[in-house]
């Protein structure tokens, strides 16, 4: 039996639709090996964290752009945990100022990508610290 | 022919000798890299010379401006008779807080304004919904009703400064709560001007604020410019938009060509849906381009932007005014082309990118603040952009003369090139029955996520250099002030919204939301019922939920 592939979501919280970059990962993922799900613009933190749980996936990486992701990623994560999905890797990227990252660690995203973060970097990160079991 | 016997039988001999040495040369030294390309990935020979131009006629490609095709311009006089408009784009917190900004840009020398409005707002939600939690403020102003729009014009005369809204699905409202505020403010509609984006048609390609399917949506854009033709004469009602689409990653021919085609498609709905002259709102349309770092490619995308435009208009649409053969345009420098790491540098590539677009002949120009790509920009950041332009403008005499590339072999042949290869486009799409049936294929959609993909892939492999990003990059953050939206604007604005419902006529507005849903479903004109809606103090949102229920909802296909 072959190892199965990770799974990994690329969500857009809020309404933000500056989805250049969200897309742009969705097929550097897929041409990592990984199986995606791109769920598009505009989707609720309890549209992000029903699908990822619906997909069972390893991994939901946010992105957001508009400066809301103070409220919306942390969201996404306590609701995960509320269903009892903590085991699901949450990243980040976009535009997430320095100040912002520590409130963000805490609130339980394990890494934030900003811009100038090379594709090749991300999907290290993601073969490195996500164990498929 | 374009030049003399002379100098196309000269040519070709030096050329050879060159050629020979050039060999020579790169035998001994070869060239720093084997490829030479736009940051659009278009090939860039060597050089170019009379050959490159022969074939093309000075009095059809070229001429003077004002003149038909209008590649080197609309203005006889250039910007010998008016510089163009320094419009910032600005808009952030709440409406008092913008309004200020505004009346601070003025001061230092602004002659236009320029709204961003928040991401509720631009997608047609009030502040308070569950969909609009978080984003208060945060990436522009927040308009919910008529008397945050009032705060947001205090002191500002409408019938003297003109006032671009950068808003698309809720369009219609918020031009409707403009023509309310000059009616306040005692002004007529036909003294106001200005510009609505109202572009549906790149929102489902590019940016992605949309709100109801592309059909309905182009008829809504259908009814602002019906009444802008009848009773706002001096507002353009669409600008027709590339910036966003450049943005989300298409070249510049992509850019050039989707904006195109999206003008065509408005102006056939309007003579098709309305029944309108063409020559009764073609003038009035406007377009908004994107200044990209490839300081030529953007320089040739707007010459021959003008020489599409005239052409489609004058020979698909037989318009006979020739206003309505003018591309006038707005330019933005490209948000995408800085960096976050060493933002000073930002500075210089917005200088450029500024002046490729005064080069290009802009009527219109947004400069890009250095901290834009970490926040609404600060005051200070905002100024030097506004001095970049006021720089260009009357220290480095680049306004002196029009067109002043001109002529030269470069200019002019990549300028037919990028011509030659949007039209490959515009033809592609009208094979495919349109904008609206392409967009359902998902076919500029795709176009421009197969450019965004291949140009990162470019930088991550060094091909493409981004200066502080992957080459010349250094382990020190240079740190810049960071403005910061309060998360407090969201519960005071929710405040607002509040106390308005409590104090409006219910009924009044019932009745109102009542007028337009009828309108919608018989296909009128929904914008007077707008205007009435709006001065009852309707919400944006309440009139939005009018044209969702009526119109259906559009989702992201989330095509990647």
């Amino acid at each position: 039996m072959g190892e199965r592939k990770l799974r990994i979501m690329v969500a857009k919280p809020g309404l933000d639709g500056h989805d250049r970059g969200a897309r742009v990962l969705a097929r550097c993922f897929r041409d990592a090996g990984f199986e995606v799900i791109y769920t598009g613009c505009h989707q609720t933190p309890e549209q992000i964290a029903a699908s990822a749980i619906q997909e069972d996936v390893d991994v939901v990486g946010l992105s957001c752009l508009s400066g809301a992701h103070r409220y919306l990623f942390p969201r996404v994560v306590e609701l995960l945990k509320e269903q009892k999905a903590e085991d699901i890797t949450v990243i980040g990227g976009g535009v997430i100022p320095d100040q912002d990252f520590q409130m963000l660690y805490d609130a339980g995203i394990k890494e934030i990508f900003t811009p100038g973060a090379s594709l090749d970097s991300i999907v290290e990160w993601i073969n490195t610290h996500i164990k498929l079991s | 022919m374009y030049f003399s016997k002379k100098v196309l039988e000269q040519s070709p001999a030096l050329k050879k000798k060159w050629e020979d040495e050039v060999k020579k040369t790169v035998a001994r030294r070869s060239d720093q890299k084997e490829r030479w390309s736009t940051v659009s990935d278009l090939e860039i020979k060597r050089i170019y010379g009379p050959e490159d131009i022969k074939d093309m006629d000075f009095e059809r490609d070229v001429g003077y401006p004002g003149q038909f095709p209008y590649l080197r311009g609309n203005q006889v006089t250039g910007y010998r008779g008016q510089s163009w408009t320094f419009r910032m784009f600005a808009g952030m917190g709440s409406a008092k807080d913008t309004n200020e900004r505004w009346h601070m840009l003025l001061k230092q020398g602004q002659t236009g304004l320029s709204t961003a409005f928040d991401f509720p707002t631009l997608m047609g939600y009030d502040t308070g919904d569950p969909h609009a939690r978080g984003e208060c403020g945060k990436c522009g102003v927040a308009i919910d009703t008529l008397e945050d729009f009032l705060q947001l014009v205090d002191k500002i005369p409408l019938d003297k400064i003109t006032t671009s809204m950068t808003i698309n699905p809720p369009a219609s409202i918020l031009w409707a709560m403009y023509c309310a505020a000059a009616d306040i403010q005692g002004v007529p509609l036909t003294k106001i001007g200005g510009t609505i984006q109202n572009d549906m048609l790149k929102e489902f390609i590019a940016q992605k604020t949309f709100m109801c399917p592309p059909g309905p949506s182009v008829k809504l854009v259908s009814d602002t410019v019906e009444f802008g033709t009848k009773y706002v004469p001096k507002w353009n009602t669409i600008s027709i938009s590339g910036y966003h689409i450049r943005e989300a990653g298409s070249t510049a021919v992509q850019e050039l060509a989707f904006t195109l085609r999206d003008g065509i498609e408005y102006v056939d709905d309007v003579i098709k849906r309305k029944g309108l002259d063409v020559d009764s709102f073609a003038p009035r349309l406007s377009f908004f381009f994107n200044s990209h770092i490839d300081f030529f490619e953007e320089i040739c995308k707007m010459r021959a932007a003008r020489r599409i435009w005239s052409t489609v208009m004058r020979d698909r649409f037989k318009a006979k005014d020739p206003r309505s053969w003018w591309m006038r345009f707005h330019t933005q420098t490209a948000g995408c082309s800085l960096t976050a790491q060493q933002p000073y540098n930002n500075v210089v590539r917005t200088a450029v990118e500024a002046l490729a677009a005064v080069l290009g002949g802009t009527q219109s120009l947004h400069t890009n603040s250095l901290d834009e790509v970490w926040c609404l920009p600060t005051e200070h950041a905002v100024e030097i952009a506004l001095r970049t332009q006021q720089i260009i403008a009357e220290e480095t005499g680049t306004a002196n003369t029009i067109d002043p590339l001109a002529g030269s072999y470069f200019v002019e042949s990549l300028t037919n090139e990028m011509e030659e290869k949007a039209w490959e486009y515009i033809e592609k799409i009208d094979a495919m029955g349109g904008m609206v049936a392409a967009i359902e294929r998902g076919f500029p959609q795709m176009e421009i996520s197969d450019a965004a993909y291949k140009y990162q892939r470019q930088l991550d492999a060094g091909e493409k250099v981004m200066v502080g990003v992957n080459k010349y990059a250094t382990e020190e953050a240079d740190e810049i002030p960071v403005l910061d939206i309060d998360d407090r604007v969201e519960n005071e604005q929710m405040e607002r919204l509040e106390a308005v419902r409590r104090k409006r006529d219910s009924k009044a507005v019932k009745r109102s939301l009542d007028d337009i849903k009828n309108a919608c479903k018989k296909g009128e004109n929904v914008m007077p019922h707008c205007i009435e809606a709006v001065k009852n103090l309707a919400s944006l949102q309440e009139i939005c939920d009018v044209y969702r229920e009526v119109y259906g909802e559009y989702r992201d296909p989330a095509m990647y």
